[in-house]
């Protein structure tokens, strides 16, 4: 059984090696690997040196980091909400996210004010959406679902009328954020560590997230306690969220597309569709960056752009060949 | 030795006031039948029994503890449902699905073993779905998901067993084929307490009977005493008629 669940994961730790390797060589000058092997040895000259550990890597590995947040975020969601459309912006979190990160563009602040407002706005978001939902008597996915839907409509509004009040040159920084661009990624290590713990916490949790897929009743008659188990998977997905957002804007498709591919070619055991999110969400993510920053170089792209055009069709295609 | 017993046990029936308070003792070996009306509470009765629902009052034990105080997994160890509407929130596979029985026995880090993999298809043969084992459960006929509804909880393996309506959309040769794996169940030890709406598989499968009303009376003993034609008649509001075949009664719906 172990070996089943580890072929897959093999393979996507190569194919994720491979995506670093080829962020680490393109770019506006390109490396060989070779190159980058002598800079990853500890040789190479000093502009190679420079490009690599200072300018791409830590970019790559915040791509990483991000799109592999995005999607582990997304396959609780489906999981909690037991709805294959569920992605992690579904109950508004990125809008509001996107209210804190363009309001504090708005008033001017930028760099750890403006990170630290689009968190804050994201868990706002989380909180009023699951607050209304709750209401009197608990909350049921679907009500969860319309709740937050309705309120990530009404973000939306916020957001075209402050985009309409801005002033034209705070404008492309703003469309930029609201696309998704990594050049606001700072340090790559929070992100990167946030899904690394996650990820060894929700192993044991595994079996328990399969059995929740298949309803709460039956879940709780298999032993589940299935409020606690709810409520955590709500809270980590909306932690996992707000890191990414706050990273590199709401970057849009991984978080539904990612584990909507994985589970057509992998089943649907959430101990192999996890992790496998993690590798296959930040390998995306790094490939797409490095499309975006290369296509129309030295301008750069928003990586949501490209996501969203990979991953539209790959994801249509398999959805298509699968009966 | 696990027994479910309830104690003044009144169900929270919406809308209902009252009723009989229910003082059963489901022991060991015995194989219970709950007959009513629609909308009798017969699907309430089970789940407040299971611990998925509470009680509107009074107590149900499990192996002499309240089940309140238990936890989930502990009961899910001696307790197994057969629930009468299926979730299928994501497609897995007829094996995988009976293996999730398994579960209240493997720890968190535990990976399924060979033990499990061969409970789980023991289980599934003897519910006659084992050449369905790699099928997507959501690709199966309403009677084939039933069957290996029951072969997950019989993978479960629980000492006390609740079915809510078992034979629900079998055709005439698995009905019977599940109640004899009921009466199985209860002649190897097992508790067994299953909702029914045919009068005739209870007559001829169970040892003990449960009548609700839908006024939230009920009455309960053994079959002997309580299928009497005319506490049916009054239980259904159905004219019916007694033949016997084979050494149980049959009961027939007649007009007027």
């Amino acid at each position: 059984m172990y070996r089943q669940l580890s072929l897959p994961l093999l393979l996507l730790v190569v194919l994720a090696l491979s995506a670093f390797s080829t962020a680490l060589m393109v770019g506006s000058a390109s490396l060989s690997i070779s190159d980058v092997w002598a800079v990853v040895r500890g040789d190479g000259d000093g502009l190679a040196r420079t490009m690599v550990m200072e300018l791409r890597l830590p970019r790559a590995l915040s791509a990483f980091a991000v799109g592999g947040l995005l999607a582990v975020a997304g396959a609780l969601m489906q999981v909690l909400l037991r709805n294959p459309l569920a992605d992690p912006y579904v109950l508004g979190l990125s809008g509001g996210a996107s209210i804190g990160a363009l309001g504090a563009m708005l008033a001017g602040f930028g760099g750890v004010l403006m990170s630290g407002s689009a968190f804050a706005g994201a868990l706002f978001s989380t909180f009023l959406v699951f607050g209304l939902a709750h209401g009197r008597g608990g909350w049921t996915p679907s009500r969860l679902l319309l709740t937050g839907v309705v309120v990530a409509a009404g973000w939306g509004a916020v957001i075209t009328l402050m985009l309409a009040m801005s002033p034209a040159e705070r404008l492309p920084g703003m469309l930029y954020w609201l696309m998704g661009d990594l050049s606001y990624a700072r340090t790559p290590w929070p992100p990167l560590i946030l899904l690394i713990t996650i990820c060894l916490v929700l192993v044991p949790l595994g079996r328990s997230l399969n059995v929740l897929a298949r309803g709460p009743q039956q879940a709780a008659a298999l032993g589940v306690d299935v409020r606690p188990l709810e409520w955590g998977i709500y809270v980590v997905a909306s932690i996992l969220t707000a890191a990414a957002v706050t990273t590199a804007g709401s970057i849009g498709f991984v978080g539904l597309v990612i584990p909507h591919m994985l589970r057509l070619l992998l089943g649907n055991d959430q101990r192999l569709i996890l992790p496998a999110c993690a590798l296959a969400g930040g390998t995306l993510l790094v490939l797409a960056d490095t499309l975006a920053r290369t296509i129309i170089a030295p301008e750069q792209l928003p990586v949501g752009v490209i996501t969203a055009l990979l991953g539209v069709p790959t994801f249509l295609f398999l959805l298509y060949r699968s009966r | 030795m696990s027994r479910l017993v309830t104690q003044d046990l009144i169900i929270d029936v919406p809308g209902r006031q009252g009723g009989t308070p229910l003082n059963l003792t489901i022991e060991p070996g015995q194989s219970w039948g709950v007959l009513g009306p629609n909308g009798t509470g017969k699907t309430t009765l089970l789940h407040t029994l299971a611990g998925l629902k509470p009680p509107r009052s009074g107590h149900v034990k499990l192996a002499d503890k309240p089940l309140a105080q238990q936890r989930r997994r502990q009961i899910a160890r001696q307790l197994g449902m057969v629930f009468q509407d299926r979730q299928d929130g994501f497609p897995a596979t007829v094996l995988e699905t009976a293996l999730i029985g398994r579960h209240p026995y493997l720890s968190p880090w535990q990976m399924e073993g060979a033990d499990d993999y061969a409970r789980a298809e023991q289980a599934l043969e003897r519910l006659d779905v084992a050449h369905l084992r790699d099928r997507l459960v959501n690709t199966l006929s309403g009677g084939e998901r039933q069957r290996v509804a029951i072969a997950t909880v019989l993978t479960q393996a629980p000492a006390i067993w609740l079915a809510d309506e078992p034979t629900n959309h079998l055709d005439l040769h698995h009905q019977s084929a599940v109640m004899a794996l009921m009466a199985e169940q209860a002649r190897e030890g097992q508790a067994v307490m299953m909702c029914l709406h045919d009068l005739n598989l209870a007559a001829r499968w169970c040892d003990h009977i449960l009548l609700l009303y839908p006024n939230g009376d009920a009455c309960w003993g053994p079959k002997e005493h309580m299928l009497v034609p005319s506490a049916l008649e009054s239980l259904y509001r159905q004219r019916l008629a007694v033949v016997e075949v084979d050494g149980a009664p049959v009961f027939v719906p007649i007009k007027g």
